[in-house]
């Protein structure tokens, strides 16, 4: 295993983030089972008190993941000196066969853990906090997924051998690799575009469409998360030949480096985070009938949706400024 | 109008030194009047004042206020019904030493995260009808003992409640003191804002300001004047 | 939204004034968290900027070096070997190198000698030398001064200083004695043609394993040193030794946990007065828990800027005085060199995760403990 600083926070920080759910843990059964909110009762008012404690540890949960995140797409950049084969985070990822499970599994509990936000946020906008007992049963329901993403994260850490050949996002990220990266390369640029736009077009407009009428979270949740897939293709297939110039260099990681100004957080910022915003509109659709969150319920998700139609309008912004800015021509008639 | 119907308040439930403050209490407070909760210690007259003021939940029982029931609310909306609705002036005035006067009247609005300078005149007018602009700036534990009561009025009165409750106001007070505290006791009244007091202290209870004395015993009501 | 800014700043204004009502206590907390901040930054300051430079080395360092190997050691390198080089395939330019150590008793270094590069421009003329820093320092030598090297024969040489190789290149030509190639071969008694080894410029740098694999093939005795390996065992020293140091300072961040700990619970009297007033005049356990929240975000950004400035200042301005030793290794001849400032926000981040991160884990089970007080405590008399 290799000895580093990054690897060290990153284990402790998702120890931590264990630890903290499983702590809890009991807590949010004796929630379940003994919750109610019209009793006076001293476990009562114990079992009220111990809500905020969980609350608290689950916004420092998501906070941490969200900057473990970045450190581990980060840390994998730096290391890539120590591959045969690796020039950036793709070929890091690659060095062994929990990489990307781990990327994927932490990018899964970001989301998991701001759609739990969001029913926090909502069940406590009622006097009789009708959500209690989903927001613990989905808190339980993340605990494995967290431990999940961390034992993900704990093996690929243990196998990376620093003398292991991986490949370069060249090769990973290649029209001829197997798998879903090399899949995900080889598509056309000219279908490939108009998936990209015609799905976050639809994102946007589902998005707004609830923002306006308050209605319809379920389709935002859909449509968000089939914006991201269609994104992240996106990036890899076509939008970062036009950031990198070069009709063959298909990486997703690149982008976030100095020497191409950093313009990833452009586009993944608001791509991640009008997802989750979509997500959360969606995941708070099924209370929308709930007799006490009548009038608040629609009202978040309408603003998590206007957020979401934002974030995924930037994106789109951004990604087309770049088409157009680029010097590489992929489609005759598509730039200058 | 405040309604109290069959309330129970236990400490240490389900321990061996399980204690019943208050035992069955039915009770109606008619708004604008003074209103005094008399009797011994340990009659359950201060926590009878706490479940009032949604201080405090009953284990049992049910608290009306003006026709809402506020006894199965959490922490979170009973705060935002107390602060709007009740002013606490405690019998240990319980103001923040190394504050000032004046911010430790604002404390209680604090959190509504209201215009700061709005605040802050409405804060320096209450010191004002209580004869105390002198004292804004002054730290309240060098203040004497009758001042620092005022400004626990004045910080009472910073939300404009309509109800005021104070627990044992006369007892760390002289005899011209507590004279001059019903003095603005009656002032308080006469704006039509409701009063709920507890006392053991004859001049309070006999005083022309009291409309109705409410006796208890063992977390029990026992006279009702 | 306005609302919601107003909130945070009347909640800043009672922390702060809070805060400032428990010097001696905050203080402590303060002084010990900007402590471990600045061990914490300072190493890895450190680390990252040795890092840089000797990536920034290596960069000028060629592709390929071939050393001829005999019994497992290293060999002088025979003529031919460089024409079976040479006509390889992606190998754009051979150079062959002659260089060699020599330990001189009356200093008890080791100095290595070499003839530079023959298009380089660093050529020296035959009895004059060009000298590193280092040597120049530990012999007091300067300009035309006189350098004197034993020969194995047991001849005593002189040389002329031609020249003071520049400080800026120290940390790799400290220990270095650049001659000509008369002087060299007649000194070590080098046999004729031969070199001490062969680096290799290639065209394609992707190629360089596919050449190194030809070159192995067709020179048997050879062993090929690739760049790329050299900066990936500088990487993985670097990464191991950074990791050792602060896997020792990690009783340092526990005992800080701890302390950090023991502090958030054990409020004064006066502190659980304070918040049991708050509660009873209105402010709900949310406020309360945010107003907690923003005394441990001003102390731990406090302590972050204040240690990392102060670790900043100890790396580039007192040149890490305190950890030498530990990462630098030992020798006699020390290379003077200033390091890098480097500004790194991965490097922020991952001491982000080593110091505030424990911080707010020892911090939220006191903080929402205080948080929970009971409103009516107050009045009940049980504060």
């Amino acid at each position: 295993m290799l000895f580093r600083p990054a690897i060290i926070a990153l284990l402790l920080a998702s120890s931590a983030n264990v630890a903290m759910v499983l702590g809890v843990a009991p807590y949010a059964v004796d929630v379940i089972r003994h919750w109610d909110i019209r009793s006076g009762s001293e476990r009562q008012l114990s079992l009220e008190r111990r809500t905020y404690l969980m609350s608290v540890l689950l916004s420092v949960v998501l906070a941490t993941q969200l900057l473990a995140l970045l450190l581990f797409v980060f840390n994998a950049d730096r290391m890539a000196p120590l591959f045969v084969g690796a020039m950036c985070a793709a070929g890091v990822l690659n060095a062994d066969a929990y990489g990307y499970p781990a990327l994927m599994a932490q990018i899964a509990v970001f989301f998991l853990a701001a759609i739990w936000l969001a029913i926090n946020h909502v069940d406590t906008l009622s006097p009789d906090y009708p959500l209690v007992r989903v927001k613990y049963g989905l808190m339980l329901g993340m605990a494995p997924a967290l431990a999940a993403a961390a034992l993900l994260q704990f093996l690929y850490f243990l196998n990376l051998q620093a003398d292991s050949i991986t490949s370069c996002c060249s090769r990973v990220f290649a029209a001829s690799a197997a798998g879903l990266s090399g899949d995900l390369t080889a598509l056309p640029p000219r279908p490939s575009m108009l998936a990209f736009y015609g799905t976050l077009a639809a994102a946007v407009a589902s998005s707004a469409y609830t923002a306006l009428r308050r209605r319809g979270g379920y389709v935002v949740a859909v449509t968000s998360l089939a914006a991201f897939a269609a994104a992240i293709t996106g990036i890899i297939s076509f939008l970062s030949l036009y950031i990198y110039e070069h009709p063959n260099h298909h990486c997703p990681f690149c982008v976030l480096k100095s020497a191409y100004a950093f313009q990833g957080y452009w586009l993944y910022i608001p791509l991640f985070a009008a997802t989750a915003c979509g997500l959360s509109a969606g995941a708070i659709q099924p209370f929308v009938q709930t007799p006490s969150l009548r009038g608040a319920a629609p009202r978040v998700s309408s603003r998590l949706a206007g957020a979401a139609a934002v974030g995924f309008a930037l994106f789109t912004l951004v990604a087309t400024f770049l088409i157009l800015h680029s010097h590489l021509i992929l489609i005759a008639g598509v730039t200058q | 109008m405040i309604e109290l119907a069959g309330i129970r308040k236990a400490f240490n439930q389900g321990r061996p030194n399980e204690f019943w403050a208050l035992n069955g209490i039915d009770l109606k407070i008619a708004p604008q009047q003074v209103t005094v909760f008399f009797g011994p210690s340990g009659s359950g007259k201060t926590t009878l004042l706490t479940v009032v003021g949604c201080l405090a939940r009953p284990t049992t029982g049910r608290v009306r206020l003006n026709g809402r029931d506020t006894s199965g609310l959490p922490e979170r909306f009973l705060t935002g019904i107390r602060r709007r609705t009740f002013g606490f002036i405690f019998q240990q005035f319980n103001l923040v030493r190394g504050v000032t006067a004046i911010e430790n009247v604002m404390l209680p609005a604090y959190p509504l995260g209201s215009d700061w300078k709005e605040l802050k005149e409405r804060a320096g007018s209450l010191l004002d009808s209580l004869k105390l602009s002198h004292r804004r700036t002054a730290r309240v534990e060098w203040l004497s003992g009758g001042e620092q009561q005022r400004i626990a009025i004045a910080r009472a009165l910073i939300n404009d409640p309509e109800v005021l409750i104070a627990d044992e106001p006369t007892a760390n007070l002289d005899t011209a003191l507590s004279k001059e505290f019903l003095g603005i006791l009656e002032s308080l009244a006469g704006q039509g804002r409701s009063l709920l007091l507890t006392s053991h202290d004859p001049l309070v209870v006999e005083s022309s300001v009291v409309r109705r004395v409410v006796t208890l015993r063992d977390g029990r009501i026992v006279g009702d004047r | 939204m306005r609302t919601w800014i107003e909130k945070q700043k009347y909640l800043i204004d009672f922390t702060l004034s809070s805060m400032a009502r428990r010097k001696v206590k905050n203080f402590g907390i303060l002084f010990l968290y900007t402590l471990l901040v600045f061990l914490l930054a300072s190493v890895m300051l450190f680390a990252h900027a040795l890092r840089r430079e000797a990536a920034a080395t290596l960069a000028g360092a060629p592709d390929v070096i071939v050393q001829r190997m005999v019994a497992g050691r290293h060999d002088l390198i025979p003529p031919d070997y460089i024409y079976k080089l040479g006509s390889l395939r992606g190998v754009r330019k051979t150079e062959s190198r002659l260089w060699g150590y020599y330990y001189d008793p009356f200093v008890r270094a080791n100095y290595t000698i070499m003839v530079p590069a023959s298009a380089g421009g660093d050529e020296v003329a035959t009895g004059r030398v060009a000298v590193g820093q280092a040597i120049a320092r530990r012999l007091a030598l300067t300009l035309n001064g006189e350098i004197f090297l034993a020969a194995y024969s047991g001849e005593l040489r002189s040389f002329t200083v031609a020249r003071l190789l520049p400080h800026e290149s120290e940390l790799f030509t400290a220990d270095l004695v650049l001659m000509s190639e008369e002087d060299f071969r007649s000194f070590f008694d080098y046999p004729v043609g031969q070199y001490t080894d062969i680096a290799l410029t290639v065209t394609n740098p992707q190629e360089v394993h596919n050449i190194a694999g030809k070159i192995a093939s067709s020179l048997p005795d050879s062993r090929v040193i690739l760049r790329d390996e050299i900066l990936r065992t500088y990487e993985a020293i670097f990464n191991w030794r950074e990791g050792v140091v602060l896997a020792l300072l990690s009783g340092a961040v526990i005992a800080f946990g701890i302390f950090a700990l023991e502090k958030a619970s054990g409020l004064s009297a006066d502190e659980k007065r304070e918040i049991g007033i708050l509660k009873a005049i209105g402010w709900e356990t949310g406020d309360v828990i945010r107003m907690k929240f923003w005394e441990g975000a001003l102390i731990s950004l406090t302590a972050f800027f204040v240690g990392y400035t102060a670790a900043y200042l100890h790396v580039f301005r007192f040149a890490a005085a305190l950890f030498e030793p530990v990462l630098k290794g030992w020798s006699t001849l020390y290379p003077d060199f200033e390091l890098v400032p480097t500004l790194d926000g991965f490097e922020l981040a991952t001491l982000f995760f080593f110091t505030v991160f424990p911080y707010v884990l020892a911090t939220i089970v006191p903080i929402w403990r205080a948080a929970v007080t009971d409103p009516d405590s107050v009045m009940r008399g049980a504060l």
